[in-house]
């Protein structure tokens, strides 16, 4: 049996019908995808057994695993997942509903179903999984109203762990499932996911052993140097969250000036020393960003404009601009939204503020809660704004939505905020996402990376490495590119 | 007669200030920006303009403001609350099933407070100027001054982690016992750190209104009379001094008892007590507005009782209270 933190309390726990982070951890128990992916996101099978794509990459076919059962004992075939790729995913699933709503499944008997095509879609291999297509029982959703139906508050899925009990303001339980499809596995009986609101407070409960998982943003970073030290904890950065490969940013409004000129973008990115940001702010939990697309990915291009501190440069593009410095020695005025996850992020405002004040751009910092800064940020009711966001398995699905002009749409996050707009990068973002050919995709990424890093749509600062902190007892929590919201079939607890 | 007359202008008061709190708390949280639908979507990394507007329509989000403040306060007042936008249930369960957890809480810390802080304040003043007054009085600005916060934590430190005693957080143990006695055990163990936390602030405002009281009363002329008349120490100190010196206590202990129901944030959120306080203070956040609005209506129902009560206590105490006035 294990402890976990999770906070916040999730909303829900069904996959698809709830996306939020705190969600993940204990649905991806639950619930199974066709496959997951490795640390180098290539896929392994899990309900899919094996698959043939087409030539022409317009049919997708799977042979499912068989014998698998969900938590009520009812088996698992091809009408589940056929139901779950037509019907549920594009109503609920926010992310994968623009996947799958250009797919056609069909089972063509009770252990092989056929996706089809009108085009090809590059990034659909790269769906699989269960936080982006989690399989859910047809015989229990078919026909009722998704979000509304009974059995989310206690979901059945052909995870290796089933729910228990959700204790509201305590903790979610769930139990081994006897009757899973890999025999002899899951190792442990239990997990529980316990909500502790005061991440000083999870802090201590590591230490003192109660919890023996945290991870991501639970431990405030400052604190996860001093916990790595400790002989009965064991942290992991980085590794085991490949897919969600987290990029941060100071994100520009082109609507208005000066940061429709990219002599002003490029400016701000040599007037930040990110490699200071990267040891004093994330405490050397990140890496220094180079460009939108993570070193992680196969289409990750080193070739590209480089933005090191050069305060002289950042000053000679101003000056270039015709942005003098007045009698105080500023040159622009601008409005900074900060992030409000905490004090790591207020401190990065912070030091955005220092650092452009250096080269006469006099920053502003606004403060505001979760709901606040999403409702101004998708509204691009800002000058600058602090963010993060995933990149996810392919740039198809998690960089592309930054950039391409198809996706400026007013009132929503995570789309294209900034309002770049460059034809030329939306036609090879749409030709990479269409062409099935790995080697033509990653020569197109690559003219991308250089023209956008180049064109400085957002400031990219730092690569996020994710913490996981467990305790030195509990092993394989890390085993692919999902880390703790794998689904623990693995997972142990030594005497 | 005059206890009714009390009763009935009591009980229009008490109408009156609620529905004044539905509305005032209803604008209130609808002048932060942002609402529910926002939330989620920053919450999930990923946002669908149709998940967004069937969110808002959902619960009506989308209708100007005044229409919904309308219905708002025709539901309430049919007793309907509404259901939470984040989890879909209605959020007078959610409060009722947070409400015991948060009044075990209060209510230990507000009985250890009651017990302790008048008894260490009456031996401060029966004391005063000597070292038991001096280490009371300064033990007593300690605990007002420092943050419950930072009390709680550093109780954690020393109580679980430097000497394993107690246990840090929640409420009972993952694995509770079996047996009625041995979980009601279990979770007066998991009670002891988060209502001494609370409890020992409360405990220093008692003991500095106590002494204070004391000793003002101490000095007045009825007093003098009292000890001169001969009576024994201990009388004058009980029945002379300390009657008088208890109105400012009942005064602040009606206060304190008004917050039984959403004053417990802190500790909630340091010791993950799964009580009310933390429960409004997320909705807050998530912009539930629903469960935010059930939670001010039961503690400003909670604070309007309990202004009640000490007024009556008070008329007990000191029968020239409301006797004059009129």
């Amino acid at each position: 049996m294990i402890n976990s933190t999770l906070w916040p309390e999730p909303p829900g726990i069904v996959l698809g019908i709830n996306l939020n982070a705190p969600t993940l951890l204990p649905s991806t128990k639950m619930f199974e995808g066709l496959m997951t992916y490795d640390f180098d996101l290539k896929p392994v099978p899990v309900l899919a057994e094996s698959w043939v794509i087409a030539p022409d990459g317009l049919t997708y076919t799977f042979k499912l695993r068989q014998g698998v059962k969900w938590h009520d004992g009812k088996p698992f075939t091809a009408e589940d997942v056929a139901f779950t790729f037509n019907e549920f995913l594009p109503a609920v699933h926010a992310r994968s509903k623009t996947t799958f709503e250009r797919v056609k499944t069909t089972a063509v008997d009770a252990h092989t179903v056929q996706l089809s095509l009108k085009e090809p879609y590059a990034p659909l291999i790269r769906s699989f999984d269960a936080l982006s297509a989690a399989i859910v029982p047809a015989h229990v959703y078919k026909g009722s109203d998704f979000r509304a139906n009974p059995v989310n508050q206690a979901p059945i899925g052909t995870g290796p762990f089933k729910f228990k009990e959700w204790r509201k303001g305590e903790y979610i339980h769930l139990v081994r499932n006897d009757a899973y499809w890999q025999a002899g596995k899951p190792h442990l009986d239990a997990i529980y996911y316990r909500f502790i609101p005061d991440s000083a407070s999870r802090a201590l409960a590591l230490e003192t052993g109660q919890v023996q998982l945290a991870a991501q943003t639970d431990i405030e970073f400052v604190d996860v140097a001093r916990l790595a030290k400790l002989p009965n904890l064991k942290v992991t950065t980085g590794k085991g969250w490949e897919w969600n490969s987290t990029i941060s940013w100071i994100e520009f409004n082109h609507r208005r000036k000066p940061f429709d000129d990219p002599r002003f973008r490029q400016a701000v990115m040599f007037a930040l020393d990110r490699e200071f940001m990267r040891t004093n702010i994330f405490f050397g939990l990140a890496k220094v960003a180079t460009g939108p697309i993570q070193a992680s990915s196969p289409f990750y291009e080193t070739d590209v404009p480089k933005y090191g501190l050069d305060l002289a440069k950042s000053a000679a593009l101003l000056d270039e601009m015709g942005l003098k410095p007045d009698a105080n020695g500023v040159r622009a005025r601008v409005k900074l939204l900060g992030l409000p996850y905490g004090e790591l992020w207020n401190r990065v405002s912070e030091y955005v503020r220092q650092a452009l004040g250096k080269v006469g751009i006099q920053v502003t910092l606004e403060a505001s809660d979760v709901a606040g800064w999403g409702q101004k940020f998708g509204n691009w009711d800002y000058d600058m704004v602090v963010t993060f966001l995933s990149m996810l398995a392919d740039p198809a699905l998690g960089v592309s939505r930054t950039y391409v002009t198809s996706n400026i749409r007013k009132g929503v996050l995570f789309t294209n905020t900034s309002g770049y707009s460059n034809p030329e990068v939306d036609d090879l973002f749409a030709k990479a996402a269409s062409n099935t050919d790995e080697a033509v995709r990653k020569q197109l990424y690559s003219r991308v990376q250089k023209i956008l890093s180049t064109d400085v749509p957002v400031a990219w600062t730092v690569e996020i490495e994710w913490p996981t902190i467990t305790s030195a007892k509990l092993h394989n929590v890390t085993i692919n590119g999902f880390g703790p919201n794998d689904s623990f079939a693995d997972a142990w607890l030594a005497k | 007669m005059r206890l009714l007359l009390f009763l009935l202008g009591w009980m229009v008061k008490a109408a009156l200030v609620l529905l004044a709190i539905v509305v005032l708390n209803f604008c209130l949280v609808r002048l932060a920006p942002g609402d529910v639908a926002s939330v989620l979507a920053g919450e999930s990394g990923a946002a669908d303009p149709d998940f967004l507007a069937r969110t808002r329509a959902e619960f009506g989000l989308d209708r100007p403001l005044p229409a919904q403040l309308l219905t708002y306060v025709g539901n309430v007042l049919s007793l309907d609350l509404g259901v939470s936008y984040r989890t879909r249930r209605p959020v007078a369960d959610m409060v009722l099933e947070r409400m015991p957890a948060t009044l075990l809480l209060t209510g230990a810390a507000f009985v250890f407070a009651l017990l302790v802080g008048p008894a260490l304040g009456v031996l401060a003043a029966i004391r005063a100027r000597r070292p038991a007054d001096t280490l009371i009085t300064v033990a007593a600005l300690v605990f007002y001054a420092m943050p419950i916060f930072w009390v709680g934590l550093l109780f954690i430190l020393f109580f679980s982690v430097t000497l394993g005693w107690l246990p840090p957080f929640g409420m009972r143990s993952m694995i509770p016992p079996s047996g009625d006695l041995a979980r009601a055990l279990d979770t007066a163990r998991h009670l002891v750190l988060p209502a001494l936390t609370l409890g020992l602030f409360y405990v220093a405002i008692y003991a500095r209104l106590t002494r204070g009281a004391m000793l003002e009363t101490a000095g007045l002329d009825y007093v003098k009379t009292a000890r001169a008349k001969g009576l024994p120490e201990w009388r004058v100190v009980t029945a002379h001094i300390l009657r008088n010196a208890m109105l400012p206590i009942i005064t602040f202990a009606g206060l304190q008892a008004g917050h039984l129901v959403g004053g417990a944030i802190v500790a909630e959120t340091v010791f993950a007590w799964p009580g009310i306080g933390r429960l409004a203070f997320d909705a807050l956040l998530q912009r539930d507005y629903n469960l935010l609005l059930a939670v001010f209506l039961a503690s400003a129902v909670a604070v309007v009782l309990f202004n009640f009560i000490t007024d009556l206590l008070l008329r007990l105490a000191d029968p020239r209270i409301g006797a004059a006035g009129r």
